[in-house]
Order: C-alpha cells, then sequence, then structure tokens
C-alpha cells in the first residue's frame, strides 16, 4: 500500500454570482488535501469547507469524472485542465502540485462562453455550431442499408476516429489565445468529411458551421498549436487544415 | 452564400494572410538577390540594375503586387487581431502560455507592426529618394587623364555605356528630368543617367552621425524579421490546408533555414558597408 501524503493548498478562485454581476478572485486555504484525491474531489472537499461555514460554494461543472463526457473545464494555474496534457480535470490529481502551492483557478475565458455562476461557462455556442452541419442527413422510412456495403479505407476511417475522440469540452478555445473554436470545427468537420457517408453533405457542413463558428464570435486560429497541446483528446492542428482545404473547395464551388 | 465566404469569413482572413505572407517571401528572395549586389558587385552594375528594377514594366507590376500585398497583409492582421482581442472580453488573471505554445507564434501583431515601421522608414531613406529626391546624385566615374581627374556620368544609350563629362557647360549637353541627357541643339535626348543608389546607399551606412545607429537599427529589424518568418512560413501552409505528415518536416526545416538564412544575409550588407567597406 502507497502511503497517502496530504499538503495544504492556497486556492485563489473566480467567484461571480450570476452572468450579469462582476466577478472576482477570491483567496481559500485547504489543509490536509490528499495527494491521491483528484482536482474536483479537492473541490468537493473546499465545498464541504464553505458549507460547514455557511459560505456559498463553489459552482463547477462536472459530470463523469472519468475523461470522457468532456463537461468539467477549469483554467488552471494559467492552463487549460491543469499543468498536464492529455488529460481532463478530473484527471488531474493533487500529486502534481506541492505543499504550500498557490493554484489559480479560473473559468473558461470566450467571449461566446458566457459565466453562468462562478466556474461554470454556457458552451451552448459548441451546440449550435454542431446543429449547424455537424451530423449526417438520414432519412430513416426507407430499407437500413448494411453499415459494411460502403467500404472505408482503414486510413481514413482512423482518421476520422481519431477526430470524433473529440469531446467539445472547450479547452482548446479556452487556451487559445485568440479564443478561437477551429479545432473543435476542424474536428467535426473532418470527422465526417473522411467518410463516404459524411461527403455527401460535406460542402454546405463546412460552409454553416464556418458561418455559424463565427457568429458565436470565437476568434481566428493564428496556428499556435496551443490547443492542441491542451487538447485531453489529442486532437491534431491536422485537423483544422483539413477544414481550410474544404472550406476554400467549397467556397469555390 | 459562397463569394462572402471566401471574402469576408474568418478562414478567408486566413487564406489572404496566407497567400500575401507567401508572395513577400517571395519578394524577400528578390530583394536579397539584389541588395547582395552591394557586397559581390561594383557600383555600376548595382545601379544599372536599380535602374531595371525601377523601369522595367514587368518589374513594375511586381512592385505594385509588392506593396498591395503588405498593405493587405497589415490591414488583414490588424482585423484579425482586433477581433481576436473581442473574443476574450476578460483576460485570466493567470497565464502560462509558454507551456504550449513558442513566443514569435503569439507575437506575430507586435513583430509585424515593428516591420511595418521598418518598412517605412526604409522606403523613406531609400525608396523615395530613388523616386522623388530632386537632388538624387548621379553616379560618377574618375579617370586620371595626363595627371588631371575628371569625372564624369556613366550613361546608357542604346544598350552601351557612354561617358559624357562633367563639364555640362560646354559639353552641348544638359540635363532634364534629372537623369536625361538632351542634345542642347538637336534636342534629341541621346542617354539616360544612372541614379547613384549605391552611393548614397553606402553614405548611409556610412555616415559618420548616423552610420552606426542606422547598422544596429537595420540589423535589430532583421531579428524581427527572423521571429516573424519562424512561425509564419510554415503557419501560412497550415492555413491554406497543406498539412500532411508526409510533407509537415520539409515545410517546417525549410521554413526555419529560410526564417535564418534570409535575414541573416540582409543584416550583413549593412554591417560590410558600414564596418568593411572602403
Amino acid at each position: 500500500m502507497a502511503s497517502s501524503k496530504f499538503i495544504n493548498i492556497n486556492l485563489k478562485i473566480w467567484r461571480q454570482k450570476n452572468a450579469k454581476e462582476k466577478g472576482k478572485i477570491e483567496t481559500y486555504k485547504l489543509d490536509n488535501v490528499s495527494i491521491e484525491s483528484s482536482f474536483l474531489e479537492m473541490l468537493d472537499q473546499l465545498n464541504e469547507q464553505l458549507v460547514s461555514e455557511r459560505q456559498e460554494p463553489v459552482a463547477f461543472d462536472h459530470d463523469c469524472r472519468e475523461g470522457i463526457c468532456g463537461m468539467c473545464s477549469l483554467f488552471i494555474n494559467g492552463r487549460a485542465h491543469g499543468p498536464d496534457t492529455g488529460i481532463t480535470t478530473c484527471q488531474l490529481h493533487m500529486r502534481m502540485f506541492k505543499n504550500n502551492d498557490t493554484i489559480y483557478v479560473e473559468p473558461w475565458r470566450s467571449k461566446a462562453f458566457p459565466v453562468i455562476k462562478d466556474l461554470v461557462v454556457d458552451r451552448t455556442a459548441f451546440d449550435r455550431i454542431q446543429q449547424a452541419g455537424g451530423f449526417v442527413s438520414v432519412n430513416t422510412s426507407g430499407n437500413t442499408i448494411d453499415a459494411n456495403a460502403t467500404p472505408v479505407p482503414k486510413h481514413d476511417a482512423d482518421r476520422a476516429f481519431e477526430a470524433a475522440a473529440c469531446i467539445g469540452c472547450g479547452a482548446c478555445v479556452a487556451t487559445c489565445k485568440n479564443g478561437s473554436a477551429m479545432l473543435f470545427v476542424g474536428a467535426k468537420v473532418s470527422q465526417y468529411a473522411l467518410l463516404p457517408q459524411g461527403k455527401v453533405e460535406a460542402t454546405q457542413r463546412v460552409l454553416n458551421m464556418v458561418r455559424q463558428m463565427d457568429e458565436e464570435g470565437f476568434g481566428n486560429c493564428t496556428n499556435t498549436g496551443a490547443c492542441e497541446v491542451e487538447c485531453p483528446k489529442g486532437i491534431s492542428l491536422e485537423n483544422i487544415a483539413r477544414m481550410n482545404r474544404e472550406y476554400l473547395a467549397a467556397s469555390l464551388k | 452564400m459562397a463569394k462572402s465566404a471566401i471574402l469576408k469569413s474568418s478562414l478567408a482572413k486566413k487564406y489572404w494572410m496566407a497567400l500575401t505572407g507567401l508572395f513577400l517571401c517571395l519578394f524577400l528572395v528578390g530583394h536579397l538577390a539584389g541588395n547582395l549586389q552591394l557586397i559581390f558587385s561594383d557600383a555600376s552594375h548595382f545601379n544599372q540594375y536599380a535602374l531595371f528594377m525601377t523601369t522595367n514594366p514587368a518589374v513594375k507590376l511586381l512592385s505594385y503586387l509588392t506593396y498591395i500585398s503588405i498593405l493587405f497583409h497589415a490591414v488583414d492582421g490588424i482585423m484579425l487581431t482586433v477581433q481576436n482581442r473581442k473574443a476574450r472580453p476578460i483576460r485570466y488573471a493567470m497565464e502560462n502560455p509558454s507551456a504550449n505554445s513558442a513566443w514569435a507564434s503569439r507575437n506575430m501583431a507586435v513583430l509585424g507592426t515593428l516591420i511595418l515601421v521598418f518598412i517605412v522608414t526604409h522606403m523613406v531613406n531609400f525608396w523615395a529618394v530613388m523616386h522623388f529626391d530632386e537632388k538624387m546624385p548621379l553616379e560618377t566615374v574618375q579617370v586620371d587623364y595626363e595627371g588631371k581627374t575628371y569625372d564624369f556620368y556613366v550613361t546608357q544609350n542604346t544598350g552601351k555605356d557612354k561617358y559624357i563629362p562633367v563639364d555640362l557647360e560646354n559639353s552641348g549637353l544638359e540635363i532634364r528630368n534629372r537623369t536625361e541627357f538632351y542634345d542642347k541643339t538637336g534636342n534629341l535626348k541621346i542617354a539616360e543617367g544612372y541614379k547613384d543608389l549605391h552611393k548614397i546607399t553606402f553614405a548611409f551606412f556610412k555616415d559618420a552621425k548616423y552610420g552606426l545607429i542606422a547598422t544596429i537599427l537595420y540589423v535589430i529589424a532583421m531579428f524581427v524579421l527572423s521571429f516573424h518568418l519562424l512561425h509564419g512560413f510554415a503557419s501560412a501552409f497550415q492555413s491554406l490546408g497543406a498539412n500532411n505528415p508526409k510533407y509537415n518536416g520539409l515545410i517546417k526545416g525549410f521554413g526555419k533555414a529560410f526564417s535564418v538564412i534570409v535575414p541573416l544575409l540582409f543584416a550583413i550588407i549593412p554591417i560590410y558597408i558600414h564596418f568593411f567597406a572602403k
């Protein structure tokens, strides 16, 4: 059995009552945090402390707590999902921090992701981009065709699968210095454009999704590559390039 | 739909940024090849080249394309930067950008602004003098003959170089439009004088008072250009959708070599003129 170890930390957390009121950074001291606990469990511990002190607990997004739902966000010490790569915040553990560390916890910052409360942001802009074209139209009234009737090259299937690994968490937007959503949109465009089923509507899809992305107020990609580094699912910049190709071809048609 | 997409969308701005940027990379190569004559050629050849560059119609067309590209690249860049700033109205209290991106890639707007300032001063110092300065000197060659030194203008007439004495009063010639030699009696244009760009360039960087500071500022500008290219070159390919694991290494490698070698060669020229040239 590994001996468990406890650390004391100082937290600087963004507190904001609601979407309309101005927020500010509040400082909290939290003792006896197990280094085996996840970052979210640490926040649970803080909230128990706050409740026992009759203070308002910190609101933060979370759901599956196993790195697949994309709900947990948090900009921790200047990085999306904290000081590690290829993980969501629920997969970040307190062993990444040292005793007496000061940890900044902020919500995703983007015009398109307004803060609802404390660390919770509204990411429905992603939903609207998805609804603008991130699907394959299917007529369910006819005969269902066997999935294997349409051959897909292994290489394309793999690339599409990698793009489809995007969980829409918004870390790419949060970490991008321009608040650009192009890694997200690039992944969504790619996962369909690579497959024969998706190619049918590829032209309209990319035009509509990019238009919606621009309308939501996301910034422009300047190819810094920060999104690729911070993406918990390792979505590659290749997907942005593919979207650029698809869009160029679509707008010339 | 498609028309507005190619002109106004976020991606269209990236395409234009990439295309103008890559065109300006080509311009850099041409400009560098011309400038290197300041080291590897003589004044006459350099001035002939300068005349060719300001009069040849094909070169003129390219130069207008270059001016438009610089303006478009700058205006597009400013528009993108303003939009990108708006996309994050509230900044983070704590940021650690060096953990996931290169310094140059995050500072393209600052680097670009500095380059624009450099281009403007550079054009005031050389381009404007070449084009508009009434007092722009014509190239002279000194010839020793029977113990006396004579100054001659190097001129060009029907492809052949001629030497016309400076003593215009008694020569039966006069200069019109700054560079054209006319026969006074016949009222015929008989030759074209070379503006001495070589002379003003050397004088600029060898100036006793400002030559050193001009050289230093020029070298700093080339450092700035180098960092701008270090991100910009490969970035342009990504923006245009050229991202293929097969060629990425080549594009990035070539881009890095380009962004070091081109500004370095540019920077060597004023250093050579200031410290080593006679």
